[in-house]
């Protein structure tokens, strides 16, 4: 449907696009992000002609464009652009047949096309065919600036940025709008913006440019599955699908660099220890540095004058869990258990690390927050 | 008395007719030159400040050295006159299209209008209201300007004037002077109803697209 084959534009020095190819099938709502100064509106202006690369070709079902007429080629894409662009001196119907009436349509076709539209989106005839753009919100402006690019039902429309000058409400329900007229007309669109959020929800596959290149193309889900870079990552930022919760394991979420104590080492040994790491209880490991339990300060003040050695103040009452044990199994234990904290163990029965309420509070707060 | 009226009447309708005629030729010709200034923003740069300069050589002073070669013509009066209304109305027009608001020229091009569709359809209509506004500058100093056709014998309401003033006999002065006012009053009132009509109703105040 919408082919581009190495193409490349230089303003001065600076390369704008660089060397870019990629393919857009017919219906589908293709949607460009990057960072500003990455070449998608670029992109998208070469589509009609406004910009000509310097070499490569831009096919159009199949058509070079730059071998069709560009006034011929413009009426036959729709364009939408930020500012809107409503022509301030004609009313609204005439703003819609703009574009019918380049191509000499006959009056009674572009006014059937008018009521079409304006059907099409909910604004009664009768009351906007003849307002003028400065009398209506900028929503309903821009409803009609898309309803001037599809009036000539042009195969591709062209979108460059069109709702981010809205408010969010307004936007939010231009873009629902958008996709199901998209959908119900069965239109190729080629939309640029740099709201992630927007791009995820209108696309079916999604071109991320940087620095005159493309980054990476995939659908949404693809490409928040597996971003191509860093960069995108970031973009994608709040949207990325961490893991899914149910299966997320304790080992992700506990507290390493755990310190131990080896069970046949002295009182003073141990309370030296406690008081550098500044903490009240160790855990306990064999001479194989496998746990076996814990020691606590008030266990020693209580009876270590009567031993020499930590062995016989251990205890084992805090509960255990492994590595690769259930998150969220391993939580509801610490949580009905009333210790301040679980150990984690290896399979070989050596420690891992712990998790304490702090650890599974920042967890939760990462699963809602990101 | 009648002889008197007669001679006003004659006098002012010599007078609008001079008016008219340069007016229209200067608006005509103030439009194209604008419409051309307008497409090359680099020539317009230093010949708008240029003719600038040149719209402030008083009246008296051009029609002098025309004078020297097209003589005691009619001609000398308009094409003096001619090129003084063409000013405002050239200024105004590069203003005024220089003014369009990118967006509808983006938009326009979008579209896939060619140059004259986007002048015609786009550009001077959202313009009109400010090059109106140049025509009606041209019509009132225009009007005040063809006093000047009488230094050279050409008649109009300056006759009164200048033998007013060379007699010092204020009534003749105002003789003149008075038809001349009321003139200019017409002109401005009629540029302001043109106004109204060519003036898209979307951007007239209190509409839209401010």
């Amino acid at each position: 449907m919408l082919r581009f084959e190495h193409v490349s534009l230089t303003y001065g020095t600076q390369k704008i696009l660089n060397d870019i190819s990629f393919e857009i099938q017919e219906g589908q709502f293709a949607v460009f992000i990057g960072p500003s100064g990455c070449g998608k509106t670029t992109t998208l202006k070469m589509i009609n002609r406004l910009i000509q690369p310097d070499s490569g070709h831009i096919y159009l079902n199949g058509q070079d464009i730059a071998s069709v007429d560009r006034y011929a080629l413009r009426r036959h894409t729709g364009y939408v652009i930020q500012q809107i662009g409503l022509f301030p001196n004609m009313t609204v119907a005439q703003n819609i047949c703009v574009v019918p009436k380049l191509l000499k349509w006959p009056k009674d076709k572009c006014d059937q096309i008018v009521h079409d539209l304006l059907d099409m989106v909910e604004l009664p005839y009768d009351q906007y065919a003849h307002k003028y753009p400065g009398e209506m919100s900028g929503g309903q402006q821009q409803r009609i600036g898309i309803l001037r690019a599809l009036a000539a039902s042009p195969p591709v429309v062209l979108m460059d940025e069109p709702f981010s000058a809205l408010d969010p409400m307004t936007r939010r329900s231009l873009q629902l709008e958008v996709k199901n007229l998209q959908q119900k007309l069965n239109k190729t669109i080629v939309f640029v913006t740099h709201d992630m959020e927007e791009a995820l929800d209108l696309a079916d596959v999604i071109v991320f440019m940087d620095q005159g290149e493309i980054v990476q193309i995939a659908p949404p889900e693809e490409m928040l599955e597996a971003p191509a870079t860093d960069q995108i990552k970031e973009f994608l930022g709040k949207h990325q699908v961490g893991h899914d919760p149910a299966s997320l394991t304790v080992d992700q979420f506990m507290r390493t660099g755990i310190i131990t104590v080896k069970e046949d080492r002295g009182i003073n040994e141990c309370v030296s220890r406690m008081q550098h790491h500044n903490v009240d209880t160790l855990l306990v490991v064999d001479k194989e540095r496998r746990y076996q339990g814990t020691v606590s300060i008030a266990d020693i003040r209580l009876t270590g004058h009567v031993v020499k050695s930590i062995g016989p103040l251990v205890r084992c009452t805090t509960p255990v869990v492994h590595t690769g044990d259930n998150a969220k199994a391993c939580f509801e234990q610490l949580i009905s258990s009333g210790c301040p904290y679980l150990v984690v163990l290896k399979e070989d029965e050596t420690v891992a690390g712990i998790v304490t309420k702090t650890s599974m509070a920042s967890a939760m707060a990462e699963q809602l927050w990101g | 008395m009648n002889e008197l009226l007669l001679s006003i009447l004659q006098a002012t309708a010599r007078h609008t007719g001079y008016t008219l005629v340069c007016v229209a030729i200067g608006f005509t010709l103030g439009l194209f030159l604008g419409i051309c200034l307008s497409r090359l923003p680099t020539l317009s740069r230093y010949l708008v400040p240029l003719l600038s300069i040149l719209n402030t050589v008083p009246g008296i002073v051009f029609i002098g050295v025309l004078y020297i070669f097209t003589g005691m013509t009619p001609a000398t009066v308009i094409i003096a006159l001619s090129i003084y209304a063409m000013f405002p109305v050239l200024k105004n027009t590069v203003t005024g299209l220089n003014g369009v608001d990118a967006q509808y020229k983006e938009a326009a091009r979008g579209c896939g209008m060619g140059h004259l569709q986007r002048l015609l359809r786009v550009e001077l209509p959202l313009a009109m209201p400010t090059i109106i506004g140049g025509l009606r500058l041209s019509a009132v100093y225009t009007v005040s300007w063809a006093v000047l056709a009488a230094m050279i014998g050409q008649g109009g309401l300056g006759d009164f004037v200048y033998q007013g003033v060379s007699s010092n006999n204020n009534a003749l002065i105002l003789q003149g002077a008075i038809p001349a006012a009321i003139l200019a009053l017409v002109l401005g009132t009629l540029v302001d109803a043109l106004q109204k009509r060519v003036v898209p109703r979307g951007l007239r105040k209190g509409g839209a697209g401010e």
